[in-house]
C-alpha cells in the first residue's frame, strides 16, 4: 500500500470508530475507561471533571474557614463532615479522571499554574456564620441543578461518580437550609445576618450556572456527549424558580428588584447578571482568587517533603520485603 | 445508683480532665481542613477530628446532665474561661508543621487509646460506654499516626530530621498526662476513675518501640512541663479559645 493509501484507510478506521462510538452514545450506552473514544472526548472529559474535582478542593477552603469557629458543637461536627464529603468527592474526579490516562499530580500541576479553572463561586469570601448556611442552601442548590443530569451522562466513571456525589451534595443543601432556618427563626440579629448573606451570595449563585448560552463555547460538543443536558440558561431558570419560594418561606428578599413571577410564561422573571463580575473572577481577579489558589500552592509546597517521605519509605519496605524473601 | 451534689461536681470535673482534650485537639485539627500534603491525610485527619468531637459531645452532654440547671453540652464546650478548660498541654500545641500534627496526634493516641482501655471497667455505665465506643476509633487513630511516625522517621534524611524535632519539642509534655488532679484521684479511688500511673510504664514503651522502628531517637528528658490539667495553659490556648467561642461570645443566648 503506498502511504497516502494507508493515510486514507487509517482516516476511514477512525471516522467508522467515530460512527460506532457516536452510535453508543446514542443509544445511551455508557463509555468505559479502555473503549476507543476520539481524542477530543478524552481532552473534554479530562477539562470537565478535573475543573470538578478542582472545585471540591478549593470549595473546601471558604467553608474550612469557619470550622474553628462554628457556633454551636453540632454544627462544628456537621461542617466538619461536610468538608471532608468535598475532599471525598474531589477524590472520586480525581480517580475518574485518572483513568482516561492522566495523573492527579499532572492536574494538581494544571490548577496550581492557573491552566485549569475551578468554580468561580469559592473566590467569594465567607465573612460571616450566616455564609455557611448560604453556601449551603444556594451553591449546593446550584451545584445539585448542574449535577443531576450528569448521573446519566455517557462517560461511565463519571457518571456512577456523580451519583454519589449528588446524594452527598442534596444532603448538604438540606443542611445549610436548616441554618439559614435557624437563622430567620432566631433573633433580628441573626436575620439580618441571614438576609446579609443571601444578599452576597445570590447573584454569583446565579452566575454559577455558566455564561449565557449565546457566550457558552463549550455547549453545543457537551450536548452531543450528554455532558450536558440543558443549556446554562434553562438551568438558571430552573435554580430561580426552585430558589425563590424557598426564601419566602425564610422570609427573606431576594436582591433583584426584577424579580417577579410571570403567568405566561410560568417562570420567574429576572434582572440582568452582571457579567463584567464574573469575567472578572473567572480571569483570576474576584476577591480572593490568590488566597485560595495560594492556600493550595502553599499546601502542596510545604507537603512535598511529607509525600518525598512516604515515597522513600514504601520503596524501601518494598526492598527489604525482596530481601526478606530471597 | 443516684449521686450526691459533691460527688456529681467532681464527677463532672472529671469528665472535663478528658473530654477537654478531645475538643481542643478536634480544634487543632480542624484548622488544617484543606491543607494537608495529601487529599488523603487531609480526610483522614478530618476523620479523626470528626472522632474526637464526637467523644466530646457524649461527654459533655454527660457532664451537663451531672451539672443540671439547665446546662447544655455547648455551655461546656463555649462558656468557661481558660483556667476552667482541664486538656493537657500536649493537645493545645499548634500545627507548626505535619512533623508537629503526627507527633502530637501518636504521642496523644497512645495515651488516650490505654485510658479507655481502662475506663471500659469504669463503676460509672456512661462512661463504659462512652469509652466502649470511643476505643474502636481511638485504635484506629493510633494505627494512622503510628504509621506516620514510621514514615516520617524511617522515609528521606529531611522527613526523619523534621520527625525527630517534632518529637524532642513534644516530648516534655508528655510526663502531664500522668499527672493526677485531686478529683481524678478521687475519682480513681472510688471505681468510676482512671488511675493513669498503671499504665505510665507501659506507655513510654510502646511509644519508644514505635520511635526505635521509626529509626528516631528517644528523648531523654530531665524536666517536663505540666499545667494544662489544673488549668494554666500554654500561651496558645487563649488563642484556640478565641475563635472557638467567637460566635457564642459575641451572641450571647441565641439558638445555633
Amino acid at each position: 500500500m503506498s502511504e497516502k493509501e494507508i493515510k486514507n484507510s487509517g482516516a476511514e478506521r477512525s471516522r467508522s470508530l467515530e460512527e460506532i462510538f457516536e452510535a453508543r452514545i446514542a443509544r445511551d450506552e455508557k463509555i468505559e475507561p479502555k473503549d476507543w473514544m476520539p481524542e477530543k472526548y478524552r481532552q473534554t472529559h479530562i477539562r470537565q471533571m478535573s475543573q470538578h474535582a478542582h472545585s471540591e478542593i478549593i470549595g473546601m477552603l471558604p467553608e474550612g474557614n469557619w470550622i474553628t469557629r462554628a457556633p454551636s458543637l453540632r454544627r462544628k461536627a456537621a461542617l466538619l463532615a461536610k468538608v471532608q464529603d468535598e475532599a471525598g468527592h474531589g477524590l472520586y474526579l480525581y480517580s475518574a479522571c485518572e483513568t482516561l490516562g492522566i495523573s492527579r499530580d499532572e492536574l494538581y500541576e494544571q490548577l496550581h499554574s492557573g491552566k485549569a479553572k475551578y468554580s468561580s463561586i469559592f473566590n467569594y469570601p465567607t465573612i460571616t456564620w450566616a455564609d455557611i448556611g448560604a453556601i449551603g442552601w444556594l451553591v449546593d442548590g446550584a451545584a445539585i441543578i448542574n449535577q443531576v443530569p450528569l448521573c446519566n451522562t455517557s462517560f461511565g466513571p463519571y457518571a456512577r461518580a456523580m451519583v454519589r456525589v449528588c446524594k452527598e451534595e442534596s444532603f448538604h443543601q438540606r443542611q445549610g437550609y436548616e441554618i439559614m432556618l435557624t437563622l430567620c427563626r432566631g433573633t433580628e440579629e441573626q436575620k439580618a445576618m441571614a438576609q446579609d448573606a443571601l444578599n452576597r451570595w445570590w447573584w454569583p449563585s446565579l452566575m454559577m450556572l455558566g455564561p449565557t448560552d449565546a457566550e457558552s463555547i463549550h455547549t453545543e460538543q457537551s450536548m452531543k456527549w450528554k455532558l450536558k443536558r440543558k443549556s446554562n440558561d434553562e438551568l438558571r431558570q430552573q435554580f430561580i424558580d426552585q430558589t425563590v419560594p424557598q426564601a419566602d418561606i425564610l422570609g427573606l428578599t431576594i436582591p433583584d428588584p426584577d424579580l417577579k413571577w410571570n403567568e405566561e410564561t410560568g417562570h420567574y422573571d429576572f434582572g440582568e447578571i452582571d457579567w463584567d463580575e464574573f469575567w472578572q473572577v473567572v480571569k483570576g481577579h474576584g476577591p480572593c482568587n490568590k488566597e485560595r489558589l495560594g492556600a493550595r500552592v502553599d499546601a502542596w509546597n510545604n507537603g512535598k517533603w511529607v509525600r518525598d517521605a512516604a515515597m522513600a519509605y514504601a520503596e524501601k519496605n518494598e526492598k527489604r520485603k525482596v530481601a526478606k524473601a530471597s | 445508683m443516684s449521686l450526691t451534689s459533691e460527688d456529681s461536681h467532681l464527677r463532672g470535673n472529671y469528665i472535663l480532665t478528658i473530654a477537654d482534650n478531645s475538643l481542643i485537639l478536634a480544634q487543632r485539627l480542624g484548622e488544617l481542613c484543606g491543607h494537608g500534603p495529601i487529599l488523603e491525610t487531609d480526610i483522614a485527619l478530618t476523620n479523626i477530628s470528626l472522632d474526637l468531637l464526637g467523644q466530646t459531645r457524649s461527654y459533655y452532654q454527660y457532664a451537663a446532665k451531672l451539672a443540671g440547671e439547665g446546662k447544655t453540652e455547648d455551655d461546656i464546650a463555649f462558656l468557661r474561661i481558660e483556667r476552667e478548660y482541664k486538656n493537657c498541654l500536649l493537645v493545645e500545641q499548634p500545627n507548626t508543621h505535619f512533623g508537629y500534627v503526627i507527633a502530637r496526634q501518636f504521642l496523644f493516641d497512645v495515651y488516650h487509646f490505654m485510658l479507655l482501655e481502662k475506663l471500659q471497667n469504669s463503676a460509672d455505665e456512661t462512661l463504659v460506654a462512652i469509652a466502649n465506643k470511643g476505643i474502636k476509633e481511638v485504635s484506629y487513630h493510633k494505627r494512622f499516626s503510628g504509621d506516620w511516625v514510621k514514615r516520617l522517621g524511617d522515609g528521606t534524611e529531611e522527613s526523619n530530621q523534621k520527625m525527630q524535632e517534632a518529637i524532642n519539642d513534644l516530648w516534655r509534655f508528655t510526663d502531664e498526662l500522668f499527672y493526677m488532679t485531686d478529683a481524678e484521684k478521687a475519682m480513681a479511688k472510688d471505681g468510676a476513675g482512671v488511675d493513669v500511673s498503671t499504665f505510665k510504664e507501659k506507655y513510654y514503651e510502646e511509644v519508644s518501640e514505635v520511635l526505635k522502628e521509626a529509626t528516631l531517637t528517644v528523648p531523654e528528658n530531665k524536666y517536663f512541663t505540666k499545667g494544662g490539667k489544673e488549668g494554666v495553659h500554654t500561651e496558645h490556648m487563649g488563642y484556640i479559645l478565641a475563635e472557638l467561642q467567637y460566635m457564642q461570645r459575641t451572641f450571647p443566648n441565641m439558638q445555633w
